[in-house]
């Protein structure tokens, strides 16, 4: 079984409709929303869930205000100003501001009168769907919830046994943007990482920062200029790049309104469009599928 | 004030707007960028960089002949970046989170602070705008603890000149990067685009942001492409629209040549001081009720 994960470092250089395309496009493949905190490739596969389930992740502490003494010690110790003092006269309280509270136990441990708890925290949802190209593996993390990490780590979990248990030869994932913990999660195990960028300066940079990542991980990298025709010149400098690092380029794309126009009616590209466009990303998912097969020679 | 330019989406045009109100704002103002993993509003104003600093969290150093595998250290980290394997302690300084807790609790006095490199943070000037940007190591997951120090050095600016103000390019996305961006600010300004993917991701900043009570009002970049319904949904939920940016070929192109949009296309100059003006009176408004 292989792995397949579109990244971009930047966001909407567009990720999302690349992989919609090449889900559409592949056979025996499961897919796999790995962008966990605003997932948008359910917009284009309208998946109906099949199962759901919660995912719980880490701790939170929670002050018992009757219990709290008031001492102050836990706003001390927290590293993460996630503990504030009573708000007025009549209140000795110290609470927990959810949004900051990393789940460490330093003050739960170190509390003199035992009054804070810690609950396993409910971070998120996900889910197994049925999509019109195949099963589909995604999920909601809950705003401002961390542990984006473990969740990808456990999507790519179970997209593998299903995978694996159903015969299917390929995992198909949609990354997150940026080059943190959902990313370099969802890098684990995966033996190829499209890139998709943009001719600005932007995307470049980006390009840059999150190839870099690929390389630190030994992840094979093939790039796809989005938007290509926006500028030219910039095209270029991405390419000599990319063939300067050893990255194959995969595919330039032009900007097209036909991406917008699909995905209003929850389509993709490849089932909207059946010009040039098409032909394009048609010839980009063989290629991809040439790069990712390339590595079983070596 | 703080002004945070956040967006659920990414690439929805944040940095377009961040680079372009700083261009236009009319006072002093310092510009920050606090997406870290992938900061990008250098790229258009261009600063001179006077000073990079490296920033650090930190992490424990063990002495092993003082360590008497007691395990308190283990026992109580949460994130698995502190064990006992054998006859051996362990550290995984990438796991740690820096909570302090192992230095804390070890009751040999074995460990003593030491530090992993999270990032940089650069100082500079662009013109009469002051600059300052984190920026993650390659390889680093953890965005936040940068994130922290950075909003420090703003807060502190703010804290000794309240008429400071400050304009924030934050992070994309909803889970705790995006959050710690605006959490501290006077008003955030929510960057979309009227396309099925861009409204989804609106609605989920926006009740991501909502709960903080702090004044929000939507931009909507790319205003003519895909269809009407994040201006519907605004509509609904009374969600002011402070700017619409049409779709303009010349403006994509101008951004790809790293220009700022303000500047470079002359007819949205207009739509970026009405956007100024109206953040500014959000932000008052706020102030004025809090007052009260």
């Amino acid at each position: 079984m292989r792995e397949i994960v579109v990244i971009s470092g930047k966001g909407g250089a567009g990720k999302t409709s690349i992989a919609g395309a090449f889900a559409h496009l592949a056979e025996d493949a499961i897919f796999c929303d790995l962008d966990v905190d605003a997932p948008d490739l359910h917009l284009l596969l309208t998946p109906r869930h099949l199962a759901e389930h919660q995912f719980m992740s880490g701790h939170e502490a929670v002050i018992n205000p009757e219990a709290c003494t008031g001492c102050g010690q836990c706003a001390e110790l927290c590293r993460f100003h996630a503990i504030t003092g009573p708000e007025n006269e009549t209140d000795t309280a110290y609470r927990v501001l959810p949004f900051r509270c990393e789940g460490c136990k330093v003050c739960v441990e170190l509390c003199p009168a035992q009054a804070i708890a810690f609950p396993e925290r409910h971070c998120g949802e996900w889910y197994v769907s049925d999509t019109r190209f195949g099963t589909m593996v995604h999920a909601q993390l809950f705003p401002g919830e961390e542990n984006s990490g473990r969740l990808v780590t456990l999507l790519k979990r179970q997209a593998r046994a299903i995978a694996e248990e159903r015969g299917l030869e390929l995992v198909l994932s949609d990354g997150a943007p940026g080059i943190g913990c959902p990313v370099i999660s969802s890098l684990a195990g995966t033996n190829l990482a499209v890139l998709v960028t943009e001719p600005t300066p932007s995307g470049i940079h980006d390009l840059m920062r999150v190839a870099e990542l690929c390389d630190g991980f030994k992840v094979k990298v093939g790039v796809i200029i989005n938007k290509w025709d926006i500028n030219p010149e910039q095209t270029n400098a991405i390419e000599s790049y990319s063939t300067g690092k050893g990255y194959t380029v995969i595919s330039r794309i032009p900007h097209d309104r036909a991406v917008t126009d699909a995905m209003v009616n929850r389509q993709v590209v490849t089932e909207y469009e059946h010009g040039d466009l098409s032909a394009t990303l048609k010839a980009a998912w063989t290629d991809t599928l040439a790069l990712l097969d390339a590595d079983k020679a070596t | 004030m703080i002004y945070a330019i956040a967006s659920g989406k990414g690439g929805t045009g944040k940095t377009t707007v961040a680079s372009s109100l700083v261009s236009l704002w009319d006072g002093p103002v310092t510009a920050v960028d606090l997406d870290v993993e992938e900061p990008n509003l250098h790229l258009f104003l261009k600063p001179e960089i006077h000073r990079t600093d490296p920033a650090y969290i930190e992490i424990p150093e063990a002495d092993e002949s003082k360590c008497t595998l007691c395990r308190a250290c283990s026992t109580l980290c949460q994130f698995k970046a502190i064990t006992v394997m054998g006859q051996t302690l362990l550290i995984f300084p990438e796991m740690c989170h820096g909570c302090g807790g192992c230095l804390t609790v070890c009751p040999e006095g074995a460990l003593t602070p030491g530090r992993r490199q999270l990032g940089e943070i650069c100082h500079g000037r662009a013109g009469n705008v002051r600059f300052i940007m984190g920026r993650l190591r390659v390889g680093e997951a953890m965005s936040p603890p940068l994130m922290r120090q950075v909003k420090a050095l703003f807060a502190d600016m703010v804290a000794e000149d309240d008429k400071a103000d400050i304009i924030v390019d934050a992070p994309p996305g909803v889970s705790c990067p995006a959050v710690s961006a605006v959490i501290d600010a006077d008003c955030v300004v929510l960057v979309t685009e009227p396309t099925p993917f861009g409204l989804h991701d609106f609605k989920l900043a926006w009740e991501a942001f909502s709960p903080f009570g702090i004044p929000m009002g939507a931009v909507i970049n790319r205003a003519g492409i895909g269809d009407d319904s994040v201006q519907r949904f605004c509509a609904d939920k009374g969600i002011p629209i402070w700017a619409e940016i049409p779709f303009d070929r010349a403006v994509a192109e101008a951004y790809s040549r790293g220009e700022v949009v303000a500047r470079a296309v002359a007819p949205l100059r207009g739509t970026f001081r009405q956007l100024r003006r109206n953040m500014r009176e959000a932000a008052m408004a706020r102030e004025a009720a809090c007052a009260r």
